[in-house]
């Protein structure tokens, strides 16, 4: 058994690479080894700003050898055939077995396939993964005839302590890497297996393991806050990315001047990560922020870091008086006066600016306030200041800042602190896992906003695709569903959409169609067809008003709205997924078409699931399914429906009479409980069927020859299946 | 280590040491120009097989960033260090480095990093891989592997450094307001400051590109430039130099437009469309040229 050791070296690698491609490789070499035949029993892989590297252990030093065996032709052949099996197996007519087939007798060729050196067979794959390594973006480089992320250096490749020849990138495979780059005495570095190269580079101021680099900062992050009585703000996200640019973490505290502490925590955090890379720290009894921050540099330097950390404290001298100055700029203005200035903005080009954005959601913001019992002057108010907030210069400059920001403005011109949140929440949740907004007159807003959003890309067709979502409306899906059904929100979405609808169509009207009749009345005018312009401008103007008109809009709105409530049915599978609902009876219940009121929805199906765990649910749906089955094969036998009330001097035998009791009974209060909402009361009525429903099947044979009692009995079938799609499209149900 | 004191010093030091690399020293281009990737010594030279190896400063013009001399280091106009190297020499990285220890900046007291940072150039139909490189935290180079210029693939894949030569004399000056620069010193001692040299020009040109440039004037300079350059581009005449010209002074002054704010969001991408289109015709009659090395067929 023997090892492998394999390092690419090259120049930077972009930090957000460097774990994939190190998975990669694994599997890619891992799967290359395997197809033939080696197996071995362990292998890491790593990765770093210089390199990728990979270690296997327990990899045998030949493959093994295998038995073969090929059919040839058959023995009366012609010897053509036979020369020609001879030329492809490379043996000799005696060397044939012949094997006797129901078919005559063949020649059979044993070949005894020697299992090759590994490191032979190594060095003919592993140029080949290495060439099938997908990174995100690779170049061309001079002296390689392939891509690489970055030009290629260096190739470390030892089997058993032994070099495997190869050349891959015009790279030749040695013995020797290198260390750090400016902490290393920058000669090579021999190696032979994977430990001494462990040391070596370790020696050489490497940290190979990226994981061991990201343990390293966190732990040196926590330190050096917490000897000046502070803690770390923690950003796994930065705790990867810096991993990644630094073979030798080294943890530097440097100072935030005074006077940029005034400036909020929101605007200093998100400079220092997105431009500089820094951590943030802060004051574990007040949890305000610290005025100091940690950099991860990748130096030793010989005057312990002075220099270092001055010239980040300059650099980031320079950033915050840049975010100061854009801050101080920005509460020159109130919000209100921007709000105009989003008439520059174009949110889509089918979709106008976020001008008109705006003026529609801030009318359904109060449509939904007044709905879910928020003030609708605040909910008013709130939306039309939401989005002001984009053209302050902060949030040009920190596009996430978007809502935090038209806070931190709305406070400072005085606005209510309910208009105030929910100029920062209206976004929420932006994620599965952030929470939804809980005040009345953010939850108007942010629905407002999703739903606009939602109505508006779906109305121009700019509906999501397979795998594309460019303007995130499953997320704007999601979300709705996720405020509606943690604040237990009772919304008819048809009824959200319509006013959507009218206001959209409204706005189409006036600024496609309207203007067109002016213009052409207007041509008239100045032409001095005084009369006839303005015959023109009334009947035109009527025409708009025409019921044809109505007609279309009403069209284009019942099309739309199927598209969305199929939108919202796949969402809700997704919401419910972890809570593991059905999606057959998410189907069963959407399918009735007339649910839309997500809250009674998910207390239906959570109901109905319920009901379907018991005897009795699972002896009604068989029931149904049963009564169902025949009502669909007569139906096609008569070609003709079954619809009616069966009549009562027709019902002859005890349990046909029973059913038919029963189901007069049930169908009112199952109508009353859906309608009361009393969705748990409604199974337990259904449950109630379960025997005469059995009784029935067991005794009472529907097809009759008496053609009215067959007929009879067909109707109250029907009646059967109707009572039950009160509660759900139990033909949906799976099972 | 000596740390180059003045910003000439600077501009000096690194002349010499890429002179040393084997650069020609060449002088910055007299049209106006956003970057100095825009001078043909880069776009033009970066194409085609001939191997090259440049250095020079070059003025840049980005009208937008006017801020009429009262921003600590935002300039409309201002000098890059260009250098341009193909093939990229296998050991770049060291030579860059070797220039930042040259002008004083010792990696063993810095924290030097290349960060991630991918270069494209929209007008010119080009881009390249490479990084941005840090010292301490702030940016001093862009450092890019030429892939495409002009839609064209680069063949050798040339090496490009670029050094933002006003904020790398802050730093090793250790200086907050441009202004305050320390341009040269006197034979006498005297300082002569940046703000001496150029802070008039910032007030002068700030207000001519954000509010006198006439902007009727630019588009009909727009529209000459681009038949000009079309014209010098016929298939009988292929002069990929001064077409090239035409295609870089459009370019300015499609900037100057952009900076008066009178070109919509949607009008931008179509600007920017029209100089990338010249851009490219020049890039491919440039190959059809003896220093294109265009092979005739019948010689």
């Amino acid at each position: 058994m023997a090892d492998l050791l394999l390092e690419l070296f090259s120049e930077e690698i972009p930090a957000r690479m460097q774990v994939q491609a190190a998975k990669d490789l694994e599997r890619l070499v891992v799967g290359a080894l395997s197809d033939r035949g080696l197996l071995f029993e362990g292998v890491r892989a790593f990765s770093g700003p210089r390199r990728l590297t990979l270690a296997m252990s327990g990899l045998p030093a030949k493959q093994p050898d295998v038995k073969e065996e090929l059919k040839g032709p058959k023995v009366d052949a012609p010897a053509a055939a036979l020369d020609g099996f001879l030329r492809k197996t490379g043996l000799t007519k005696e060397q044939l077995k012949i094997e006797k087939t129901p078919k005559g007798d063949v020649y059979l060729a044993v070949i005894d396939r020697k299992g090759r050196d590994t490191i032979e067979v190594l060095a003919e794959i592993l140029p080949e993964c290495f060439a099938k390594l997908p990174w995100p973006k690779s170049m061309r480089f001079p002296g390689s005839p392939v891509r690489w992320v970055r030009p290629l250096h260096g190739i470390v490749c030892m089997f058993d302590a032994e070099v495997v020849p190869f050349e891959f990138a015009g790279v030749t495979s040695g013995n020797t890497t290198m260390g750090h780059r400016f902490l290393s005495d920058g000669k090579p570095i021999k190696v032979r297996h994977f430990d001494d190269y462990e040391k070596a580079l370790h020696d050489a101021h490497v940290i190979l393991d990226a994981e061991q680099r990201k343990a390293i900062i966190f732990e040196e992050l926590k330190a050096a806050a917490f000897v000046r009585g502070l803690e770390l703000i923690p950003d796994e996200g930065l705790l990867d990315e810096v991993a990644g640019l630094a073979e030798w973490p080294v943890v530097l505290i440097g100072a935030i001047q005074d006077e940029f502490m005034d400036v909020p925590p929101e605007i200093l955090q998100t400079s220092m990560r997105t431009h500089q890379k820094y951590f943030s720290l802060r004051d574990p009894k007040t949890g305000k922020m610290a005025n100091r921050f940690a950099l991860i540099s990748n130096m030793v330097a010989e005057d312990g870091g002075k220099e270092i950390i001055a010239g980040n404290e300059r650099v980031l001298r320079a950033r915050l008086s840049d975010a100061k100055f854009f801050w101080d700029q920005d509460r020159k203005r109130t919000l209100e006066s921007r709000v105009d200035d989003l008439k520059n903005i174009v949110f889509h080009a089918k979709l106008g600016t976020q001008y008109e954005r705006v003026e529609r959601i801030e009318a359904l913001a109060g449509e939904i306030a007044e709905k879910i019992g928020a003030d609708v002057a605040k909910a008013k108010r709130a939306a039309r200041l939401a989005k002001a907030d984009l053209t302050t210069g902060v949030v040009g400059e920190f596009p996430e800042l978007q809502g935090v920001m038209g806070r931190y403005y709305a406070l400072h011109d005085n606005e209510d602190i309910d208009v105030a949140d929910a100029a920062r929440d209206h976004y929420k949740p932006v994620g599965p896992s952030d929470s939804v907004p809980t005040s009345n007159v953010s939850i108007a807003v942010a629905l407002a906003d999703k739903l606009d959003q939602l109505y508006a890309f779906f109305a121009v067709g700019e509906t999501p695709t397979g795998s594309g979502d460019p303007f995130a409306l499953r997320r704007a899906a999601l979300g709705t569903i996720g405020i509606l059904s943690q604040n237990k929100l009772r919304i008819s979405l048809t009824e959200v959409f319509a006013w959507s609808s009218v206001r959209f169509l409204s706005v189409a009207l006036v600024r496609e169609v309207v203007p067109v009749v002016d213009r052409v009345a207007l041509g008239l005018e100045e032409l001095g067809y005084d009369a006839l312009a303005h015959k023109v401008f009334n009947e035109q103007r009527e025409q708009l008003a025409s019921p044809k008109y109505a007609e279309e809009a009403s069209e284009k709105f019942r099309s739309h709205l199927v598209l969305l409530m199929k939108f919202f049915k796949d969402r809700v599978k997704v919401a419910l997924r972890g809570k593991g609902t059905r999606h057959d009876l998410i189907d069963a219940v959407f399918s009735l078409g007339i649910e839309d009121d997500l809250v009674r929805l998910v207390a239906r199906v959570e109901a109905l699931q319920s009901f379907l765990k018991t005897d009795e649910g699972a002896n009604l749906l068989a029931g149904y399914k049963r009564a169902a089955n025949i009502l669909k094969a007569e139906e096609k036998k008569d070609k003709k429906t079954f619809d009616g009330a069966p009549e009562a001097k027709l019902l002859s035998l005890p349990e046909e009479k029973a059913l038919a009791e029963a189901l007069g009974s049930a169908e009112t209060s199952i109508a009353a409980d859906v309608k009361a909402e009393k969705f748990v009361e409604a199974m337990g009525v259904m449950a109630k069927l379960r025997a005469p429903v059995d009784a029935f099947f067991d005794k009472v044979k529907v097809n009759d020859d008496d053609p009215k009692v067959r007929e009879n009995r067909l109707k109250l079938l029907a009646r059967l299946r109707d009572t039950l799609h009160l509660v759900a499209d139990f033909s949906k149900i799976e099972g | 280590m000596p740390k180059a004191k003045t910003f000439q010093d600077l501009i000096l030091t690194l002349q010499n040491y890429w002179a040393k690399q084997g650069c020609l020293i060449l002088q910055p281009y007299d049209v106006e120009m956003g970057a100095g990737t825009f001078h043909p010594a880069t776009t033009l030279r970066a194409l085609g097989p001939r191997p090259w190896r440049a250095a020079y400063v070059q003025p840049s013009r980005r009208p937008k960033d006017g801020r009429y001399g009262e921003n600590p280091n935002r300039l409309q106009h201002y000098y890059q260090f260009q250098v341009i190297m193909k093939p990229a020499p296998s050991d770049i990285q060291e030579l860059y480095l070797g220039s930042l220890r040259e002008i004083g900046l010792d990696p063993a007291l810095h924290d030097i990093r290349f960060v991630e940072d991918d270069w494209e150039s929209p007008t010119l139909g080009a881009w390249g891989l490479g990084w941005e490189v840090w010292c301490d935290g702030m940016e001093v180079s862009q450092f890019t592997y030429f892939q495409q210029v002009g839609g064209i693939d680069c063949d050798p894949v040339s090496g490009e450094i670029t050094y933002g030569l006003e904020r790398l004399a802050m730093y090793v000056q250790d200086v907050e307001w441009v202004y305050d620069l320390a341009f040269a010193e006197q034979p006498d001692g005297r300082i002569v400051r940046y703000g001496e040299v150029f802070l008039q020009n910032e007030q002068e040109q700030s207000a001519f590109n954000f509010e006198l440039a006439d902007t009727e004037i630019l588009f009909q300079h727009f529209k000459d430039y681009e038949k000009q350059c079309n014209e010098l581009l016929n298939a009988n005449k292929k002069m990929a130099l001064p077409a090239y010209d035409q295609c870089i002074k459009a370019s300015h002054c499609f900037n100057l437009l952009d900076a008066r704010g009178v070109i919509s969001v949607t009008e931008r991408a179509a600007y920017i469309a029209r100089v990338r289109a010249l851009a490219k015709a020049c890039c491919e009659a440039w190959l059809e040229t003896p220093m294109g090395d265009y092979t005739p067929r019948f010689a």
